[in-house]
């Protein structure tokens, strides 16, 4: 008797003894073939660019690439700046103080990729509409962004991402 | 498998030597020629056959492209037109695997209303139904990747745009889509993996129509009296009566296909997939193809982002419980007087909501106002602050229009309006009305028509069907 209830102990022991090896063993040998899936180390190498801001004059703004995604990057008028900073920022979708999102009033950095679903905004070049609110328009669904990238209307849920930058000198900046 | 494979006889020295080994043509025999059948089935039955030769025909040409095309950013676009111009026949074939494309969708879409019309999701045919399910979830993808690989404009944004709805996913949606797109961006890996996918997913699809033939041989077809066969005379052996049928109608549906194929070939598509793609720019009016537009106009009709993505995958995915949300026991809409008018309202509702995808969000559908013109710009904002004086709701837009000799100001005050999104609003608001609420619900109260006694009294009548007996 006594040694059945052994024999059944010692299998049960066996059965999740194996279960987990085979388990924790199939997860471990998943992990690479997920993975793999990544961004690899050279889409990662690509990670970093220098620009110089030299040639942009005051009201206008130009397009890089970075990391494949364009990058706005615009010289802002006082008017804009006056826009960007006099509106409330409890008033806005998506709270955010203009001072927070620039290193510098003059220069406003974005990734030009509309946070709805990932179409490029429109108000890059001189005779672009630029939405409601002086900023930016995405033709797709309808977003408007302010002169500081903002969301302001529309169904986009957040503000135009700020790409992690610095600045190397008072016209040259370095992404990523 | 049941039991009707007992009518094989081998008749050589191979083939008996073979039945003992593998009987696979005693199976086959069973399944595909003896096999009983309802007499009554109509023609909405032939699309089964019709989707095995969609499903034929995309496997060879697509396995013949696959030769000649190029997974790479910098060449597919390229490579897609090379196929067109210089490979042997290239441009027939890949016209064929285009327009068969939509050809599958259109069958697999009749197929579908059919099994919901006669209630062939119900007892004992969930599983096939359900099998169904995945099939066309399976084909979305197939197609969504295939249409990627051409890399237009159109191809790029599209997967820019579908592959950018995890990202409304909390928390992990950013890491999600970076790890869909093997970048930070939509990219050369993106396109080389669903190039590698989109090779795999119709091997998988073989292999979900085999599981769903299987199911429905265990069962047996349902028919448009949804009246199970009772005696012999209500079947009949699927050679030659349903080969027959079958085969004429693949017949005509391939003249249809062909006609688009010969005729037509980029009817269905969209001119901006001829311009190669470029990440620097969307087009200004992203569209996907026909076959997926309803379930677009659900996606654009929520505001809100997370509930949007939500939402269009409830469409689909309710799809797997509504043999459990239907509660009438009578299987065909025939004989539910409740149920058929909602169930055209359905239909149509669908194909409004595809017109719906195909019209920019602020289209207007219907539109009443009143238009006043002025010859200063002054004059007409003074007007519309006066309008706005009285009632600050108003719709007012003032469009400046110039001709050639002057310029005018329209101030357009607008009194009701039909917008795309609240339409495509009001539409997805009945799709899922008609499977959680109507459905349930149309079953307790209604009383049904009454069902013929059996398959051959609803074709033969009842005397000569009791004669027969
Ligand atoms: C379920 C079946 C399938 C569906 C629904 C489907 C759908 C599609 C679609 C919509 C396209 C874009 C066509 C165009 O714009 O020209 C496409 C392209 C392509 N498909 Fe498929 N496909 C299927 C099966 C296959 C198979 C089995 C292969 C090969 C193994 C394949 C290989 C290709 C290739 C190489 C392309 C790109 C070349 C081109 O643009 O024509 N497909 N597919
Ligand atoms: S992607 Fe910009 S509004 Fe939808």
């Amino acid at each position: 008797m006594s040694s059945d209830n052994d024999d059944v102990a010692r299998r049960d022991f066996l059965m999740v003894a194996a279960g987990s090896v085979a388990g924790v063993g199939g997860a471990c040998a998943l992990w690479p073939l997920i993975d793999q899936m990544n961004p690899d180390a050279s889409a990662k190498a690509l990670a970093s660019i220098e620009v110089d801001l030299s040639p942009i004059k005051d009201g206008q703004a130009i397009t890089i690439m970075w990391r494949g995604k364009p990058i706005f990057i615009r010289k802002r008028t006082a008017d804009d700046i006056k826009a960007a900073q006099e509106i409330p920022v409890s008033d806005l979708p998506d709270p955010e103080a203009d001072t927070d999102r620039v290193q510098n009033d003059e220069w406003l950095v974005l990734i030009g990729i509309c946070t709805h679903l990932g179409c490029i905004p429109r108000g890059q070049a001189a005779g672009d509409v630029h939405g409601d609110f002086g900023g930016w328009f995405c033709p797709c669904h309808g977003s408007h962004y302010d002169t500081s990238g903002r969301i302001r209307k529309g169904p986009a849920p957040k503000n135009l991402a700020v790409p992690p930058y610095k600045f190397l000198t008072d016209t040259k900046i370095k992404i990523g | 498998m049941s039991d009707h494979s007992s009518t094989y006889e081998p008749t050589n020295g191979f083939t008996r030597w073979l039945d003992e080994r593998l009987p696979i043509m005693r199976l086959m025999h069973g399944q595909f020629i003896d096999f009983p059948t309802p007499r009554n089935l109509n023609y909405l039955w032939t699309f089964g056959a019709i989707l095995t030769f969609c499903l034929a025909i995309q496997l060879i040409t697509g396995i013949v492209l696959a030769m000649h095309f190029i997974p790479h950013g910098d060449f597919a676009f390229a490579s897609v037109e090379h196929i067109m111009r210089d490979v042997n026949w290239g441009d027939l074939i890949r016209y064929t695997h285009f327009v068969g494309a939509s050809m599958f969708f259109l069958a697999a879409y009749i197929h579908m209303f059919r099994g919901l019309y006669f209630g062939s999701y119900k007892s004992p045919r969930e599983i096939i139904w359900i099998l169904g399910v995945l099939i066309i979830l399976c084909m979305i993808i197939t197609a969504f990747m295939g249409y990627s690989l051409v890399w237009g404009q159109m191809s790029f944004w599209a997967v820019t745009v579908i592959t950018n709805l995890f990202t409304a996913i909390p928390i992990v949606g950013e890491s999600i889509t970076q790890w869909i797109w093997g970048g930070y961006s939509v990219g050369d890996p993106t396109l080389n993996r669903l190039f590698s996918l989109h090779y795999l997913f119709p091997f998988i699809i073989v292999a979900l129509v085999a599981l769903h033939i299987w199911a429905l041989h265990v069962v047996g077809s349902n028919n448009p009296t949804g009246v199970e066969p009772k005696t012999e005379n209500d079947s009949v052996s699927f050679y030659p009566y349903y080969v027959i049928k079958d085969s004429f109608a693949t017949m005509v549906f391939a003249l249809l296909f062909a006609w688009f194929v010969f005729y037509a070939p980029n009817y269905l598509g969209h001119s901006d997939n001829f311009i190669e793609a470029n990440p620097l720019q969307t087009p200004p009016h992203i569209v996907p193809e026909w076959y997926f537009l309803p379930f677009y106009a659900i996606l654009r009709a929520i505001p809100d982002k997370l509930l949007g993505v939500v939402t269009m995958m409830a469409a689909i995915c309710v799809l797997f419980i509504i043999p459990w949300l239907d509660t009438s026991k009578i299987r065909s809409t025939r004989y539910r007087p409740l149920l058929k008018p909602f169930f055209w309202l359905f239909v149509i509702t669908c194909l409004v909501l595809g017109y719906c995808g195909a019209k920019s969000p602020d289209y207007r559908f219907v539109e009443m106002a009143d238009t006043q013109k002025y010859t200063s710009k002054a004059a007409a904002v003074s007007a519309k602050e006066e309008i706005l004086s009285k009632n600050k709701h108003a719709d007012l837009e003032i469009i400046e229009s110039i001709n050639s000799k002057e310029i005018t100001y329209d101030l357009k005050n607008t009194k009701f309006k039909l917008t795309n999104q609240v339409l495509s609003l009001l539409l997805t608001f009945y799709y899922f009305a008609f499977f959680f609420a109507i459905m349930p619900i149309v079953g307790l109260i209604e009383t049904p028509h009454k069902l013929p006694g059996s398959i051959a009294e609803s074709v033969l009548g009842k005397s000569s069907a009791d004669k027969a007996q």
